[in-house]
């Protein structure tokens, strides 16, 4: 009965300070509802009209949304680079930044939950995937491995964090005998969700662009780049415009996680161009198609001749303590990098897996308007939900919000 | 299943050493051919072993005995159901009550690879009356299983086709496919000769006189394969092969995940991308549940080998309406049957054989 009361006490009193602030934070507040109104309208167009609004054919059949949606298993992964320092090697500098992280893969999580659910034909009949009700092809099939990586770590990526923060809010310490075996289950879990995201891919011997044994390891050391590397944007925002105190300390430790994971990217990335075009062989026209283009077709060349260059340039940056030890330096190469993996993970995995197709037809891909809609607003039904987790997680951490008895 | 160790059932038609198991299809002296026909029956025992369990079923269902009162309770619980949600609607008829609960009985039916005979009529009479109630047309919807002894395959003869599409065309016709997005499950590839099998240079998308000099014509389609990628993948079971070996889809328990897409490596597929409409005239009105029913938006769908046709004895529409011959169709079981004649006297050959997938789809030339 005691701990339901605290709880309705933590429900008010976080509904109160999320939706008090600052004029700047309700313009933000308002900017993303109004943005997930868009996405909603397009999302309603999209289930009036079918699939056929968004620029996918039955020759390219997955898009923008399984682009992101593969993206963002990534970010959900990196909160384990925060997780690990701290409650596992017991590294007290991350304490902070570990709650913002889990709050991000929590927020990054329901973002792919979401983009699974936009690129869904039939999203009404999705009972159909739930075990016991409907039927899960477990273990054939990789997607329902998915499903159950993905929505385990979204439970301990909220129950941590929710046990943390409600023994805080009682101005309790909590007890590291609960929460740290939960750590210790996230960091491997984390590994499994890409891992597993990866073999969703990896297991298909029809699309030879992605049947390669490296795309699970490179989707981690991809991953384990742009999650952190969004972190470290996101500790500097807060730092910026909140009363929570991160130290500089905190931020240099995972810039260098940062920058051991683009240097491994980049020498997987490097492999990966030396097999497709040393020896090439039919096998290799979709990393032609994607970096060259095939048959005057190339749509693809803008981005990823975006991606290399801005991949390359922050990893070298980085690499070099002087910059990467500079505040400004290192905000503009996370940030460079965050779009470079981005585009690398997303439409430049994604859309060359299908071209050219099983018969060599190269049919292009471009999303539609109505796509970019939904996808935006699932972008800002993330930060939304982040916003709202951080406000409440920083709060409770700098004791401002208390149980009153 | 257990002293099959094998994860997919092989035909293995090359192999002269096969032991003879029994001689339930007569055929055993010829060139033991028979001994893969019992070891696909090892493989539908295990489907036949499974519980049949259909929706909400497959939960309360644990014991057999129980099992029709819970099948009871299931239903009643349905009608109830469907009964609140129209009876709320004080000015609608007793034909839009009788719709809604067809709609609604149709929304949480189970898959109909888990269902019973009983449970497959009672869907398709479903499926029956709400066509005759939305469009006061009455069509012919079958559930027929697969029949013992057959096994489906396909042989294409590159050398007589001339590439006129009139098997594309009636198909179309044939399997109700989406008008608008002129959705074809066969593609004619049209080759230069000289160059041998170059797809990447093949035009399968083609608006002139055939068959044009200097090019050969090969067409492709579901090769209903006997280890399919695209079964394995799907996270629901909406698509699997049946004992007769044609590789189905559930229209109404496919999600529309897409990912049976990513897995076929033939371009077998093909998606809703929106409601497929075809003309109330040129309906073809001989259906199948899982062949050429009516399709909704969102689900995926592919050659079925003309299901409704080839259970009843008849050849696909394809292989029928092939001017030249090029096409054959048979029961692989039957040792009198064209296509083992077509397999034991031609040098065969199928598509990437590299990958593994065991396609019931072979290629030849005289």
């Amino acid at each position: 009965m005691e701990k339901i009361k605290i709880l309705k006490g933590l429900v008010i009193d976080s509904l109160n300070i999320t939706t008090q602030g600052t004029k700047k934070y309700h313009l933000w507040m308002g900017f993303l509802t109004f943005i997930m109104l868009i996405g909603m309208y397009c999302y309603a167009q999209q289930i009036e009209y079918g699939l056929s609004v968004t620029g996918m054919t039955d020759r390219v059949s997955w898009g923008l949304y399984i682009s992101n949606f593969t993206f963002l298993v990534g970010v959900a992964a990196a909160a384990v680079m925060l997780v690990m320092p701290t409650y596992v090697l017991k590294d007290i500098d991350f304490k902070q930044a570990v709650l913002i992280g889990e709050g991000l893969a929590v927020a990054a999580l329901l973002m792919c939950l979401a983009f699974v659910i936009a690129d869904m034909g039939g999203p009404s009949v999705l009972w159909h995937m739930i075990p016991g009700i409907g039927v899960f092809n477990f273990p054939n099939s990789m997607l329902t491995w998915d499903v159950i990586v993905l929505n385990g770590y979204l439970f301990i990526n909220i129950t941590i964090p929710f046990y943390i923060l409600f023994m805080r809010y009682q101005g309790k310490v909590p007890n590291p005998k609960i929460y740290v075996p939960g750590a210790i289950i996230s960091v491997f879990w984390a590994v499994g969700i890409h891992l597993v995201t990866a073999f969703l891919y990896q297991g298909l011997q029809a699309r030879p662009f992605w049947n390669n044994a490296l795309l699970g390891p490179r989707f981690l050391a991809s991953a384990f780049a742009a999650g952190p590397a969004l972190i470290i944007l996101v500790l500097a925002i807060i730092r910026n415009f909140t009363a929570f105190s991160i130290e500089d300390k905190t931020i240099k430790k995972i810039a260098m996680i940062v920058t051991v994971a683009a240097q491994i990217n980049l020498i997987m990335l490097f492999s990966e161009v030396f097999k497709e075009f040393y020896a090439p062989t039919h096998h290799s026209e979709s990393a032609y198609y994607l970096f060259f283009g095939l048959h005057g077709k190339d749509a693809l060349l803008p981005w990823i001749w975006t991606a290399i260059p801005l991949n390359i340039l922050a990893t070298i940056l980085l690499t070099f303590g002087k910059l990467r030890n500079n505040f400004k330096v290192l905000y503009f190469c996370c940030f460079i990098l965050f779009i470079a993996i981005w585009i690398e993970k997303g439409f430049g995995l994604i859309v060359p897996g299908f071209i050219p197709g099983p018969y060599g037809k190269i049919a292009e891909y471009t999303p539609t308007g109505i796509e970019i809609g939904v996808t935006l607003g699932i972008w800002a039904m993330g930060a939304f939900i982040f916003t709202i987790l951080a406000k409440t997680a920083i709060n409770i951490e700098t004791g401002r919000l208390r149980f009153k008895k | 299943m257990s002293n099959n160790s094998k994860k997919w059932f092989s035909l293995n038609l090359s192999n002269t050493k096969t032991q003879v198991h029994n001689t339930s299809c007569k055929c055993g002296k010829s060139l033991g051919k028979c001994g893969d026909h019992s070891e696909e029956n090892q493989g539908n025992d295990k489907v036949d072993t499974e519980d049949h369990k259909d929706g909400f079923d497959q939960v309360f269902e644990v014991q057999m005995n129980r099992r029709t009162a819970f099948k009871k309770l299931t239903a009643s619980l349905l009608i109830g159901a469907g009964a609140v949600t129209t009876s709320c609607s004080v000015i609608s008829d007793d034909k839009s009550k009788e719709k809604a609960q067809i709609d609604w009985e149709e929304q949480f039916k189970g898959n109909y690879k888990l269902m019973t005979d009983e449970e497959k009529k009672n869907t398709v009479d479903r499926l029956v009356r709400s066509y005759q109630l939305r469009t006061g047309k009455t069509i012919n919807m079958t559930s027929e299983n697969a029949e013992e002894n057959v096994l489906f395959g396909y042989a294409f003869n590159i050398s007589k086709c001339n590439g006129y599409m009139d098997c594309v065309n009636a198909c179309v016709e044939e399997n109700n496919q989406d008008r608008n997005s002129q959705m074809q499950y066969i593609r004619i590839h049209e080759m230069e000769e000289g160059k041998g099998f170059k797809f990447d240079e093949a035009d399968d998308n083609y608006y002139h006189e055939v068959p044009a000099e200097g090019h050969f014509y090969m067409g492709t389609q579901c090769f209903h394969c006997d280890n399919p990628p695209c079964v394995d993948v799907c996270p629901v079971q909406a698509t699997w092969q049946e004992e007769d070996g044609i590789v189905v889809i559930d229209y109404d328990w496919c999600v529309g995940c897409r990912y049976c897409m990513a897995a076929c490596p033939y371009d077998g597929r093909r998606f809703n991308w929106s409601t497929p409409e075809v003309p109330e005239d040129e309906v073809n009105k001989n259906q199948h549940y899982l062949g050429n029913r009516m399709r909704k938006k969102g689900v995926m769908e592919k050659c079925t080998f003309c299901v409704q046709r080839s259970r009843k004895g008849k050849n696909p529409a394809c292989v029928d309406a092939c001017p030249t011959g090029a096409r054959i169709f048979g029961n692989l079981l039957d040792p009198n049957s064209t296509i083992r004649w077509v397999l034991e006297n031609k040098k065969v050959f199928r598509l990437k054989e590299d990958l593994g997938t065991e396609p019931k789809f072979w290629y030849f030339m005289d």
